[in-house]
């Protein structure tokens, strides 16, 4: 019988099906951070239980610590600190893989579980944060998990659940100049609605996503959460492979080879049926931005918010005026050229070493606009190495970027830190929602070019009219 | 305080901010109900954010609806609010919660349940309840029930005049409350969420039942799958 790509992982990971229906999953990995992770282990040692596996668990710092250069344990979150003490007791008291603020390996959990070959295709991984599904890049299934589920997870390497049912999005054609995956994303979504895959397992395929390189692959997948999705996922090729193989902790010798015809199989056969499909052809898809609190409120960079008469399908006439209030925007309002008050690049969505070489491709040779606030903080301290190896951070900071320590940043008041109130910004992140930018933020959604572009130009701006140095520096 | 009516709940309903929040089995429990007929009581009005700064599960009860409970002066705490319902003496030992639709909805937050076991809440009644909230409430070991708005109306009529002198019985065994005038209502819950009260089970021991499954497949998948397993 055909099977889906999903259908394949999660069919090998039933230990039992349960009378109520719901089905024993076996977790391959689990990753945790300060906010949650320490609250778990804490609450797990209290019950007098233990981590099953502790070489199955991995934690790391990234909600809750801040960004500041120079930066230790205390953080503007109030009792942060305690959080940051915590998770380092108990990850000790575990005998689990922390990796510290000041560990080279250190960053965003998403980021440094792939980056260290913790994540491996055909694995189903958990974690305390919703954007656990951006390792669905790799062909591995991840969800995001509440605390006592962290609990249940590490205690018995096991989640109590019931299997989603799947969707199928293809994307046809080819990337127009200056289109990314996050636009790719953002347009599906304001496409098929923010609910638009509620609960249900996403299969991305299509020659679009098999010609994404891998970091933009990740992007893909971070968003399916925005999209309502259990999870998100891509097929595992030559390029996936390529990326894993010389990972710290991916397999090696004989394990590899086993591992290597194990992952060869890891695709929707012909004929596997899923609940729903959706095709989208690449060649409608601009540079795309967000305009209201919801990922689905996104339109082409040139476009403009929505008329009086055709707001977004599920809103109500006053919840759509509520969020242009929100906003401070008009209907019909073009994007192009709305006065920015900050720019943020980072985040588990957009601050790998392709998304900051794109946006200091834009940034090389020019300045932020005047009293714009720009900051800019790699995903990792693997990403932030890599970048000032290639002189990135010169090209950040010269033209007006603050230049962060890796973490969760400003994506949500993580940190501590926000954007004031009635401030616009830019930022390429995954959420608009009001508030989470900081206390009456405005945040407007794109890709790091787009946010670079409109940070040098002080306004929205279309990324595919903007001056690239296109010297070799 | 709740009447132990069965053996089996050897709970003495503790307000203490520093028992751990704990499974016990759950059977039968008479108990003191709190009417707070209000829909769409949020977790954010359960538990305010600034009362979830402890790195614990523990020592939540006093947070529990802070925003309603207290009186303030420019943000600080002067003392309780004698208006609310939860600090007027006939219900400062309430066992069971009575509310309307949508307890619970917003934010997944767990320091919701948290706070309401903290506090000494055994049993929620409602028109309807969030979904991740109820979820939370079935792994905590707080029993949730959904009746309809007639059924909490007579519950209100028939306990609003010596709330202590007039108990409910909430009998998980049979499914059934009682009201002090005798009268008996059905209600349902999800049989999963039903065995877990039953015995006292919390959500890992639950799975851990089944932990000789979980070895087997474990040693299986090591021979099956080698470069996955740590």
């Amino acid at each position: 019988m055909s099977k889906t790509l999903f259908d394949k992982i999660w069919d090998s990971h039933v230990v039992k099906k349960l009378e109520d229906g719901s089905e024993l999953v076996y977790l391959d990995r689990v990753f945790l951070h300060e906010r949650t992770g320490s609250v778990a282990l804490n609450s797990l040692a209290e019950a007098g239980r233990k981590v099953r596996n502790p070489a199955q668990v991995f934690a790391t710092m990234d909600h809750i610590i801040d960004t500041f250069p120079g930066r230790g344990d205390t953080t503007l979150v109030p009792g942060g600190e305690a959080f940051i003490k915590t998770m380092r007791r108990t990850a000790t008291e575990a005998g689990i893989t922390l990796f510290d603020i000041g560990d080279a390996r250190h960053g965003i959990t998403h980021l440094i579980s792939a980056e260290q070959g913790i994540t491996l295709p055909g694995l189903i991984v958990a974690c305390p944060d919703s954007h656990t599904c951006t390792l669905g890049a790799l062909g591995a299934v991840g969800w995001g998990i509440g605390t006592s589920d962290c609990e249940h997870a590490i205690a018995t390497e096991t989640l109590r659940t019931g299997k989603p049912g799947q969707l199928r999005v293809r994307f046809d054609g080819r990337l127009g100049r200056g289109v990314t995956a996050k636009d790719m994303v953002l347009h599906l979504i304001a496409r098929h609605s923010a609910s638009g895959a509620a609960g249900l397992a996403l299969e991305y395929a299509g020659p679009a996503v098999e010609a994404l390189d891998m970091e933009a692959r990740f992007t893909l997948c971070n968003m399916a959460v925005e999209f309502g999705a259990f999870t998100g996922l891509i097929a595992p090729d030559a390029k996936t492979l390529a990326y894993v193989e010389s990972r710290p902790y991916a397999p090696g010798g004989d394990a590899l080879e086993q591992a290597r015809r194990a992952w060869r199989e890891l695709r929707s056969d012909e004929g596997a049926v899923f609940d729903r499909e959706i095709a989208i052809d690449c060649a409608d898809i601009a540079p795309t931005v967000t305009w209201g609190t919801s990922p689905q409120d996104a339109v082409e960079v040139t476009g403009a918010v929505p008329a009086l008469d055709r707001y977004p399908g599920g809103e109500s006439r006053a919840e759509f005026l509520s969020t242009l209030d929100y906003m401070g925007l008009e209907p019909d309002q073009a994007l192009l050229g709305l006065k920015l008050d900050a720019a943020f690049i980072g985040s588990c969505t957009n601050s790998r070493l392709s998304d900051l070489r794109a946006a200091a491709r834009i940034l090389d040779g020019n300045k932020v606009a005047s009293g714009l606030r720009a900051v800019c903080t790699p995903g990792s301290q693997q990403v932030k190495q890599a970048a000032e190896a290639e002189g990135l951070d010169r090209v950040f900071l010269e033209a007006g970027f603050e230049w962060r320590e890796p973490g969760c940043s400003l994506c949500f008041n993580a940190g501590g830190e926000g954007f004031g109130t009635g401030e616009r910004v830019i930022s390429s992140t995954n959420r608009n929602f009001r508030g989470r930018q900081g206390r009456g933020a405005r945040t407007h959604l794109a890709s790091p070019a787009t946010v670079a572009a409109s940070a040098v130009a002080g306004c929205i701006a279309d990324v595919r009219a903007a001056q690239v140095r296109t010297a070799s520096r | 305080m709740s009447q132990l009516v069965n053996d089996s709940v050897n709970e003495s309903v503790n307000k203490s901010v520093n028992e751990p929040v704990s499974m016990k089995a759950f059977r039968q429990l008479e108990g003191i109900v709190a009417p707070m007929l209000i829909d769409n009581v949020d977790t954010d009005q359960i538990i305010p954010s600034r009362e979830m700064k402890r790195v614990s599960k523990t020592g939540l009860g006093q947070g529990l609806f802070a925003g309603w409970r207290y009186t303030y002066d420019g943000g600080k705490k002067t003392g309780d609010n004698t208006n609310f319902v939860l600090n007027r003496p006939e219900y400062r030992a309430a066992d069971i919660l009575l509310s309307g639709k949508n307890f619970g909805c917003g934010s997944s937050r767990e320091h919701a349940v948290w706070a309401l076991k903290d506090y000494g809440f055994r049993v929620l009644i409602a028109e309807s309840f969030g979904r991740i909230f109820r979820n939370n409430c079935a792994r905590n070991g707080l029993l949730a029930i959904a009746l309809p708005a007639e059924t909490i109306a007579a519950l209100e009529a028939q306990t609003r005049i010596d709330p202590e002198a007039r108990r409910v019985l909430v009998d998980l065994e049979a499914n059934v409350l009682r009201g002090p005038d005798g009268s008996t209502f059905a209600f349902e819950i999800a049989e999963s969420d039903r065995h877990m009260l039953l015995n006292g089970l919390d959500y890992i021991d639950f799975t851990l039942r089944f932990e000789a499954d979980i070895d087997r497949f474990v040693e299986a998948d090591r021979l099956a799958r080698p470069w996955a397993h740590r």
